[in-house]
């Protein structure tokens, strides 16, 4: 009985040529895929509520992914390739979207539109270690984490109340009158009560005219809201103090027309009252209410291109936010990634976390992030609806026109 | 508060329950008859409704005055469901009745979807921000509209199923199955019609609902649901128990958005719907199971 020799080692086989030749490629495209990313187009996933109760707001998003390719080129930025990823206005969804375009080979994220599903997103991004770019969103926390992936190009609640209230005074101050009381109504998401929490704290800093005599949450995907405007009628109010979204801003209108109830002002600190689709569908009752938002600086140079843009794409459009700080989210992503030179995400985050751009559109000095990630050198604007155009009335500096005041009423509009 | 703040919601809250009563009326009479629960009925509804905003959009024809039209394209859609589809899944287990319809539910908002897009629709009709005032009382025209056009469907449909020949057979097919198929009558048949008479109800609903609150393809399993709260508060397989239910639920909804907070007004009508099942589970209307 004849046994074969033992061989040291392992046996040849197919397995192991198979074996060898993936590793030696593998070994030979490491360094390669380094070198070609410094040419090839930036993968981008950009994630936005495109279906769902937000949905128009997210396309609204979209139409700023839409334009930034065309200018993003004439800066001389490198270019983006954009991966579309749907939230359904659904943090659950956010959360595995956000992975999914990770393992589909996304190297940056920019979205959400929504605090509670940018919040979700930031987890799965600062675990994967990949770059992500908040467009929109501005409950504090999201930045409060430590974590060293996420940059936000956005206000913060906080933020958006100490300059809305500042513009307040200012429209009040050129109004020559103040309302004496409000209602305060906010939607019961992330950023409503984020909203709510830092009202109670901020607000007294400003020693405001009015003070608040009810405050009435309700649910943004509420299909109707005629309890909600009869509560605040019923208190009298002079003004009405929102944080709302969009369908919610139509739906409180309607009910404001049919309870005939016309407050002094309406003074909203969200999204929602000067969206196009606000402006479309309610038409002349559309005009009057004032939005306290981060908007753009319309003498900035960036925004006339920006608004050229849009104006060739969407000539019914106004630009508004929502275009605004999606098209900044890329022009950010861009532009760190031209620096780094390179896609990979430490290097991405560390080109984000060295972002001093000033050929921007958003009020204030231009883009920066603070060790947190936060820009905290944006400013808000105060703007107010025209006709189904817009119109800045303060700060004076970003101004281009005098506030309307009070309220025309709604049965007065012919 | 005032009172008069109180009066303004109530009825408010009743004329939005009796359409909400119409929409869940379908459900009822399909699951009293055929014994399937219709898990598509919000999405059959959206169908509706978009076809009413399309309507509107290109012809300018109102919502009210469609619905007639309409609820009979419901009608054929439900019929040819039910005939096509639906019939030959009575005999199967309930679990399988169940993933059909929620498959056509996922398909319907799916096509919807890619026919008009996400963002969310409404009619303006001319009377859309009209409202009548009574003193204090102030009545939303759309509503009014939509809560009595709700109570006139609901007694023709009481009427037929009570005085027509047609209406006792399919009567007479949800009390005995077997007694029907024995008395010669085509069961099937029956089956589709009354499918298709819950179809056009629903989209009669649509058309009224339309008229309150905007649509969106996304909206069909929220409409789901609440009908399935208000047939089993007032009954399954009730009539009466529908409208009751749907009145009770737009009256707690809003009732208790004015009395505590607005954004926990489904709260109070899921806590009626644990009430009834705790204290009177087959609900408000409906028959003891013998």
């Amino acid at each position: 009985m004849s046994r074969k020799p033992h061989r040291h080692g392992r046996d040849f086989t197919r397995r192991t040529v198979t074996a060898g030749l993936g590793a030696g490629v593998l070994a030979g495209l490491a360094p390669f895929n380094i070198v070609r990313a410094q040419g090839a187009a930036l993968k981008v996933g950009v994630l936005l509520p495109r279906s769902g109760v937000q949905a128009g707001i997210g396309q609204d998003c979209q139409r700023g992914v839409d334009i930034a390719a065309g200018i993003l080129k004439e800066l001389g930025m490198p270019a983006l390739q954009i991966m579309n990823g749907d939230t359904e206005t659904n943090v659950d969804v956010a959360r595995s979207r956000a992975e999914k375009l990770i393992s589909d080979g996304a190297q940056i994220l920019v979205g959400a539109f929504d605090s509670g599903q940018s919040t979700a997103i930031a987890q799965v991004a600062e675990q994967k270690g990949i770059p992500y770019v908040i467009n929109i969103a501005a409950a504090p926390q999201i930045t409060e984490q430590g974590y060293k992936f996420v940059f936000r190009n956005f206000p913060t609640a906080g933020m958006i109340l100490s300059d809305a209230f500042a513009n307040q005074k200012e429209v009040f101050e050129a109004a020559g009158s103040a309302p004496k009381t409000a209602v305060f109504m906010h939607v019961n998401d992330t950023f409503g009560t984020a909203m709510k929490g830092g009202i109670g704290t901020v607000m007294p800093k400003f020693n405001m005219p009015y003070s608040l005599v009810e405050t009435i949450a309700y649910d943004p995907a509420a299909r109707d809201l005629s309890v909600e405007v009869a509560k605040a009628k019923a208190t009298g109010a002079d003004a009405l103090l929102m944080v709302s979204r969009l369908n919610d801003a139509i739906l409180l209108t309607r009910e404001l027309v049919k309870q005939r109830w016309s407050p002094m002002a309406i003074l909203s600190m969200g999204p929602g009252w000067y969206e196009d689709q606000y402006l479309k569908t309610l038409g002349k009752l559309s005009d009057g209410p004032l939005s306290f938002v981060p908007w753009y600086d319309p003498n900035k140079p960036m925004s006339k291109t920006l608004e050229a843009a849009l104006a060739k794409t969407h000539p019914d459009l106004n630009l508004n936010t929502n275009h605004v700080y999606t098209f900044e989210a890329l022009l950010i992503a861009a532009d760190a990634y031209k620096r780094a030179g390179s896609a990979d995400p430490k290097a991405l985050a560390d080109g984000i976390r060295g972002t001093n751009i000033t050929n921007n559109v958003s009020p204030g000095p231009g883009i920066q992030f603070n060790e947190k990630g936060q820009n905290d050198k944006l400013k808000l604007s105060a703007i107010q609806n025209r006709g189904g155009k817009l119109v800045t009335v303060a700060p004076k500096v970003a101004a281009n026109a005098k506030v309307e005041w009070p309220l025309k009423p709604y049965d007065k509009r012919g | 508060v005032p009172l008069d703040i109180y009066l303004n919601v109530a009825v408010g809250g009743v004329l939005t329950g009796l359409v909400y009563g119409l929409m869940a009326l379908g459900l009822s009479v399909i699951f009293g008859v055929v014994r399937v629960v219709n898990f598509a009925h919000g999405e059959m509804m959206t169908i509706a409704m978009y076809i009413a905003v399309t309507l509107f959009s290109v012809f300018h024809l109102d919502p009210l005055v469609m619905l007639v039209p309409i609820a009979a394209v419901l009608f054929v859609f439900g019929y040819a469901l039910q005939a096509g589809l639906i019939n030959r899944f009575i005999a199967r287990p309930e679990h399988s009745q169940f993933l059909l319809l929620v498959a056509i539910a996922i398909i319907i908002t799916n096509v919807l979807l890619i026919l008009f897009g996400p963002d969310s629709q409404n009619v303006q009709a001319s009377y859309a921000y009209d409202s009548f005032q009574l003193g204090k009382l102030i009545v939303d025209a759309t509503k009014f509209y939509a809560g009595l056009t709700a109570v006139a469907v609901t007694a023709g449909l009481f009427a037929f199923f009570r005085y027509t020949s047609l209406g006792t057979a399919i009567r007479a097919c949800a009390d005995n199955y077997t007694g029907a198929m024995v008395v010669g009558l085509d069961v099937k048949r029956l089956y589709a019609l009354t499918f298709a008479i819950g179809s056009a109800c629903v989209g009669a609903a649509g058309c009224m609902l339309l008229l309150i609150f905007d649509v969106t393809p996304a909206v069909g399993p929220a409409y789901t649901l609440l009908a399935f709260v208000i047939v089993i508060t007032g009954g399954l397989g009730s009539m009466p128990g529908a409208l009751i239910g749907g009145v009770l639920i737009g009256l707690t909804e809003a009732l208790a958005g004015l009395l505590f907070t607005p954004s926990a007004k489904s709260m109070f009508a899921f806590a009626i719907l644990v009430l009834v099942l705790l204290f009177r589970p087959q609900g408000i209307m409906g028959k003891r199971a013998a």
